[in-house]
């Protein structure tokens, strides 16, 4: 049981120390021995023990409203102040514990999976600077350093996905990954801004007191709600910006593991749940209809994918699309929970699929299947991920799926948007007959090509250790009650503002000039509020909401069956299709070759992109250079021109006027001493002429005078 | 008719211009310097008889005897330089001898 003061040092160690062993490794890595991997895996062991450390403490505390904030004066320009600070939380506690479990884990992987790789030692310094940069947005108390360190994880997963830069697909596919995410960031940037040029601040707890003392105008608050969402619209990979994160499966396997499954994708969902009382019910439509649409669309397109990644990529755009739809639905606690399920399933995944290419050389399902007999550790824990993700009962994925769903059809039946309650349920059947499928083609059957199934072979300790470890968790990391009244409700909760007010109202008088931009009543952007408490309700407001409390139980009950129904389905017909061969996957696909063709082409989001952005881009490039080489070329070279001719004129000044006089002085003279010299004859008698004669001349001159 | 001052004036023109003649004509140096000798002697008569008939003292005379003591100097000098010059190019022709010719 860790003091407050504790619980901040032990935070700021789970920042340090990450950061630690990518200065060690970077710096001197090459010349540690083993180049370095045991310092990466010891110390993220130690950040995660630390981290369990701060879970355990927020565990026997038990109240998701106790907060630690430590904050130290950072930078001051005038009238501007930014603090850098640690804001300690239950939602914190819980991603603290995500992040470290999965790095830690892809630390121990990688050991195994990166052997031998060129740039081994420059691997692991970017896990740890990616692993720093996390902790840097799970930590930040302020919307600025939240900004900074989400630019710092998108460098990050930049280095990461052209870690194998030499190849051109790799090259691309973080490029992509880096300007989508700028689309995403600019947004991000707009919205914060808003914020601070409204409140002069960008502390959460701060942000939120005043929230609820002096609201913004209502579209303002909309478009800064958007805006905010747009930063988890690019990092989240949700629609229409997701398009990076397939490609994004270029990197080494762990790192898509780490960084595209577990943790940096689902910083998005992390920032609004933890940002959730900025988005007013408009802003959180938007995101719980973008969740819904996400969800759907990733799952339909994973049906079709043959390449094992790419499917799990796809398979993750869907997961996060579930729980940027939860929050946007108001099951905050659901999404995060699900954050917290899915980390661990959906790394395994990746791990183990990556253990299947480590043996077989190919992402290729249809070149895979029977690997259950080569691989038997690699199979059973990918079939527990299986399982959980497909929302069987009992398993991790189940509990939190069903929380989503729950709160979808709450919201739903209270707000009329049943549209993503309906999307999100299609998605849950898609997911569990694609990831069915995905097992039945890589371990089952037969196997479809003989030389690579020969040479499969289970995979070392260091990659089968985290698997095993990551499969206990995706098995029972949820517990065995769902998350509003399960231990989950210990860590996760709505906030409660009037708290948050009672404690940082201090700061709203003196922003109180600030009156002419929002004059709104306090309770204008949250009059529509009470459904998105979701589920949380029930605990928070017990018997207080008789109503809400009976649709949210109903809810619950109804989309139980329902998931249960639809995963049952999905698998049942997956096992038909693939296991027994009685559906022949052939023929459906001829039958419905357009829907087909569309998912394959991932509806076509690609194509669109390159005739309409690229294009644009494009278009606007050439104007742009044509601009320059018309306009501005024609200035420069235009001075050149006149330069050229008032340097001609200059010239020839120079060399008529100028030269001519010195010329012209020195011609005169010379003239003149030609016809002088005549005069010297050299002959004496001559000048004895000249001297008489000129002497009569004088002579006669002066008898003149 | 006496003999007056005019006479000798005039003889003492015609030496002079005698002299001047010489000098402009003649491309012996010794010639030359010959008729720098008139000259001077031109001017000695002149010296002498304006002595004699306007001055009546010996002004005129000594300047007349400081005229012959320079013309024996003169003449000293000049024949060195002649000398000198047929050293130097074999001929006494004053109108060969044009090195300073401009």
């Amino acid at each position: 049981m860790l003091s407050e003061n504790g619980i901040l040092w032990t935070a700021l160690s789970i920042l340090l120390l990450p950061l630690l062993s990518y200065v060690i490794i970077f710096f001197f890595g090459k010349k540690l021995p083993r180049k370095g991997d045991w310092v990466g895996v010891g110390l993220l062991f130690v950040t995660w023990v630390q981290a369990l450390r701060i879970f355990a403490t927020f565990w026997r505390h038990g109240d998701p409203q106790w907060r630690v904030e430590g904050v130290i004066p950072w930078l001051k320009v005038g009238d501007f102040t930014a603090d850098a600070g640690i804001l300690v939380d239950g939602t914190t506690a819980v991603m603290l514990v995500v992040v470290s479990t999965v790095s830690m884990l892809v630390h121990l992987f990688s050991v195994g999976y990166m052997h031998g790789d060129r740039r081994y030692e420059r691997y692991f310094a970017f896990l740890g600077f990616f692993t720093f940069s996390m902790m840097g947005i799970v930590l930040s108390n302020s919307l600025m350093f939240l900004y900074i360190f989400w630019e710092l994880v998108g460098l990050a997963s930049y280095l990461l996905i052209g870690f194998f830069f030499h190849k051109h697909s790799a090259a691309d596919a973080n490029k992509k990954a880096f300007l989508t995410n700028r689309v995403g960031d600019f947004g991000f940037f707009i919205g914060l801004m808003i914020f601070f040029t409204a409140y002069g601040t960008f502390n959460y707890l701060e942000l939120f007191a005043l929230m609820q003392t002096a609201p913004l105008t209502g579209a303002l608050l909309t478009w800064a709600g958007i805006g905010l969402f747009m930063g988890c619209i690019g990092k989240s990979a949700q629609a229409p910006l997701h398009i990076w994160l397939p490609d994004a499966m270029e990197g080494p396997t762990p790192v898509s593991a780490l960084i595209h499954a577990a943790t940096m994708v689902a910083a998005g969902v992390y920032m609004i749940a933890r940002l959730q009382p900025l988005f007013d019910p408009t802003a959180l439509l938007v995101v719980a209809y973008i969740g819904a649409i996400t969800a759907f669309m990733a799952a339909t397109i994973a049906l079709v994918k043959t390449d094992i990644k790419k499917s799990l990529a796809y398979s993750t755009i869907s997961q996060l699309g579930y729980m940027v739809m939860a929050i946007g639905v108001g099951a905050a606690g659901a999404g995060m929970f699900h954050l917290w399920t899915h980390a661990f399933f959906k790394a395994l995944l990746f791990l183990g699929s990556g253990s299947v290419i480590h043996a077989v050389h190919t992402q290729e399902m249809p070149l895979m299947g029977g690997l259950r007999r080569k691989m038997p550790i690699t199979f059973w824990t990918f079939a527990i991920a299986t399982v959980a993700i497909s929302g069987v009962p009992f398993f991790s994925g189940f509990y939190s799926k069903d929380a989503i769903l729950a709160g979808a059809l709450a919201f739903g039946w209270i707000d009329g948007h049943m549209i993503p309650f309906v999307l999100a349920l299609l998605a849950a059947g898609f997911t569990a007959f694609y990831m069915f499928r995905m097992l039945f083609l890589t371990f089952m059957g037969k196997p479809r090509d003989e030389e690579r199934y020969s040479h499969a072979h289970e995979s070392p300790w260091t990659m089968s250790v985290p698997l095993l470890f990551l499969a206990v968790l995706a098995f029972a990391s949820s517990g065995w009650k769902g998350p509003s009244n399960g231990w989950f409700g210990k860590f996760v909760a709505p906030y409660d503002l009037e708290m948050i007010v009672a404690q940082h109202g201090g700061e709203t008088l003196q922003t109180a000039h600030h009156d002419d931009v929002h004059a709104e009543p306090v309770d204008a952007g949250h009059a529509a509020g009470p459904a998105h408490g979701g589920p949380q309700d029930e605990i928070d407001h017990g018997g207080g909401h008789d109503e809400h409390y009976d649709v949210h139980h109903k809810a619950h009950n109804v989309a139980m069956i329902l998931s249960i129904l639809v995963a049952g389905l999905g698998i049942g017909l997956s096992w038909l299709t693939y296991q027994r061969k009685l559906i022949n996957s052939e023929t459906v696909k001829s039958k419905l070759e357009p829907v087909h063709t569309v998912f394959q082409n991932m509806y076509y989001f690609d194509e669109l992109y390159a005739a309409t952005v690229y294009r644009f881009t494009l278009w606007f490039s050439w104007l742009n250079a044509a601009f320059d080489r018309v306009v501005i070329d024609g200035i420069v070279n235009g001075f050149g021109y006149l330069t050229r001719a008032l340097s001609w004129v200059s010239g020839q000044i120079d060399h008529y006027a100028v030269d001519g006089l010195v010329n012209g002085v020195g011609a005169v003279i010379q003239g003149a001493g030609e016809g002088v010299r005549r005069v010297h004859t050299g002959r004496v008698q001559t000048y004895l002429v000249y001297v008489c004669f000129s002497l009569l001349v004088l002579v006669l001159v002066f008898r003149a005078l | 008719m006496t003999v007056g001052l005019p006479h000798f004036l005039t003889v003492g023109a015609l030496l002079f211009s005698l002299g001047i003649f010489a000098m402009m004509t003649r491309r012996n140096a010794v010639a030359l310097l010959m008729g720098v000798e008139l000259i001077l002697n031109g001017a000695n008569v002149n010296f002498v008889a304006v002595s004699r008939y306007v001055d009546h003292g010996v002004d005129g005379h000594l300047m007349a005897l400081f005229v012959i003591a320079l013309a024996a100097a003169e003449a000293a000098v000049g024949l060195a330089i002649v000398l000198a010059m047929f050293r130097n190019f074999g001929t006494v022709h004053v109108d060969t001898v044009n090195r300073l010719k401009g």
